[in-house]
């Protein structure tokens, strides 16, 4: 597993790619939240180049979903490959996180 | 590293042991009946020095005797009594010792007293009129808790290794599944489990329902360790719960969820599939939060997936819908629930065994039973993962409608 972040303003991208499963779940979690700052209104999380998600990390999703509601700021996915925009589908957490095709629609919804 | 599945099989090995360990039961009750028939019925396990019992009329009464014999390891109380009832009990008991275990009697269906039973820390419960059977299941289930309870608690204070902590959560895990599997002329159920050493969280269960229906729920939870233990076993008691109050699946995993969203600051989760089966039209009513789609098998071999319904993991967050939907089991059709054990496990290339050799599993001819679509499926697994190491519990709960229902 492995997570790049960028900023666009008020809003961060992270890339993640590899795999992210029991094994590395809580690397992920650390990742992410050391990526994340108070000020973020939006985060979108590319999973262009993820492979596989277990529930571990769908879990971390979650956790990181709910803290960023708490400073009122959402999480979106996009670029999801075909597997994990299955994973994203049967568990429902696409209710949690909604899904965009691409980069640029995710980051027009964070304008809107 | 593949040992025998944990199954039906698990009673022969408890008979085996041979030095009993010994637990005292306090049971509470107003009906003066009840002390001479608990000690007639439970003669066999009296006599064999696993369980001693002791007395108490109500709540008062059995929070006296808490007080004065610390030797007692469970309770199974009654709701309504005099003086002081069985839920002001629990609450009472939660506060004087929470290494105690208590199993709680309700009316059948009674899901608002069920329900708060749990949320003061009721273990499990079982329901009126008493079945003297059921409950000696339950009392089994409520015992192998505590011991592993105690061993993680011991564990705790030694700081020993992580592994522990998860031999002590699998154990917990194995103190949750059913012990039989109902079965008629008109149908079959059968499951088993494999757990694996690191990870896992499966479960399954097979509940009686009215009128003859029967209730089966596969589910995984999210993490590892006691915790997830933890998790995993009010899931399947609110589960239980739920079942047995409500009939619509779609229901059930709407309060089932509503319940276990309540301070998940943990934010673990289960996707779990709950259905419906009613053996006398062959109707398999479910509802899915999240979980993998089960396969149907048909007489020919050939395979259909359930098909798709709304839902999300169950815990993640209060409110959700889930949408229901249901099929119609042909004489002879066979339904395998599974977790992502079974179709991610993975060989030593690091392939998938995937939905498409699942579903060819029985090409040319269906199962001919439960037991044995569970055991192909598991032999089919073993084969395919060869000498690579398990990295998830394999789990599979079958319902097979019989050739001539």
């Amino acid at each position: 597993m492995e997570l790049k972040s960028t900023r666009e303003g008020s809003n961060l991208i992270v890339d993640v790619e590899g795999r992210v499963d029991g094994t590395n779940a809580m690397d992920f979690q650390a990742a992410l939240e050391g990526a994340i700052q108070q000020s973020d209104q939006g985060v979108i999380m590319d999973m262009g180049e993820l492979q596989y998600i277990s529930s571990a990390g769908l879990r971390v999703i979650l956790l990181v979903a709910k803290s960023l509601q708490k400073q009122n700021a959402r999480l979106l996915g996009c670029s999801l490959s075909e597997s994990v925009r299955e994973i994203f589908a049967i568990s429902g957490f696409d209710k949690i996180v909604p899904v965009y095709d691409s980069r640029e629609e995710a980051l027009r919804e964070l304008q809107d | 590293m593949f040992g025998s599945p944990l199954s039906g099989r698990r009673e022969e090995a408890m008979a085996e042991s041979e030095e009993v360990e010994s637990y005292k039961i306090l049971v509470v009750d107003d009906e003066p009946d009840v002390e001479p028939l608990m000690l007639q019925r439970m003669r066999r396990h009296i006599r064999s020095g696993r369980y001693s019992f002791v007395f108490a009329q109500n709540g008062i009464e059995a929070l006296e005797v808490l007080d004065r014999d610390p030797d007692i390891d469970m309770v199974v109380s009654d709701i309504n009594m005099p003086k002081m009832d069985g839920l002001t009990l629990l609450s009472q008991i939660a506060e004087l010792n929470p290494d105690l275990r208590a199993v709680i009697v309700s009316a059948y269906g009674d899901m608002k007293n069920i329900r708060t039973a749990m949320n003061r820390g009721a273990f499990d419960f079982v329901t009126k009129p008493l079945d003297f059977d059921d409950l000696q299941v339950t009392i089994e289930r409520t015992l192998e808790n505590i011991k592993a309870w105690k061993a993680a608690l011991s564990s705790r204070d030694k700081l020993v290794s992580l592994q522990r902590e998860l031999d002590v959560a699998n154990q917990m895990q194995k103190s949750i599944l059913p012990m039989e599997f109902p079965s008629t002329d008109e149908f079959e159920t059968f499951g088993s489990m494999e757990p694996a050493r690191n990870v896992g969280g499966d479960f399954y269960d097979v509940v009686q329902l009215e009128a003859g229906q029967i209730g089966l729920a596969i589910a995984d939870v999210s993490d590892k360790g006691v915790p997830a233990a933890l998790f995993m076993m009010s899931s399947r008691t609110l589960l239980k719960g739920t079942a047995i109050g409500l009939g619509e699946p779609s229901k059930v995993l709407h309060e089932v969820n509503n319940l276990l969203a309540e301070d998940n600051e943990s934010a673990m989760f289960v996707t779990l599939l709950y259905a419906v089966y009613n053996p006398a039209n062959g109707r398999f009513w479910y509802a899915n939060g999240g979980h993998n789609l089960p396969v149907i098998f048909h007489p020919d071999g050939s395979s259909t997936v359930l098909p798709y319904t709304q839902g999300l993991a169950l815990g993640a967050l209060p409110g959700v819908d889930y949408e229901e939907g249901e099929i119609t089991l042909a004489p002879g059709d066979t339904v395998v629930l599974y977790t992502d054990g079974v179709t991610e496990a993975m060989d030593l290339e690091k392939e998938e065994f995937g939905m498409e050799r699942l579903r060819a599993l029985f090409a040319g001819e269906g199962p001919t039973s439960a037991e044995s679509a569970n055991d192909a499926v598991f032999a089919a697994v073993r084969e395919f993962v060869g000498e690579a190491p398990q990295s998830d519990d394999i789990t599979c709960l079958t319902l097979r409608r019989g050739a001539r229902a």
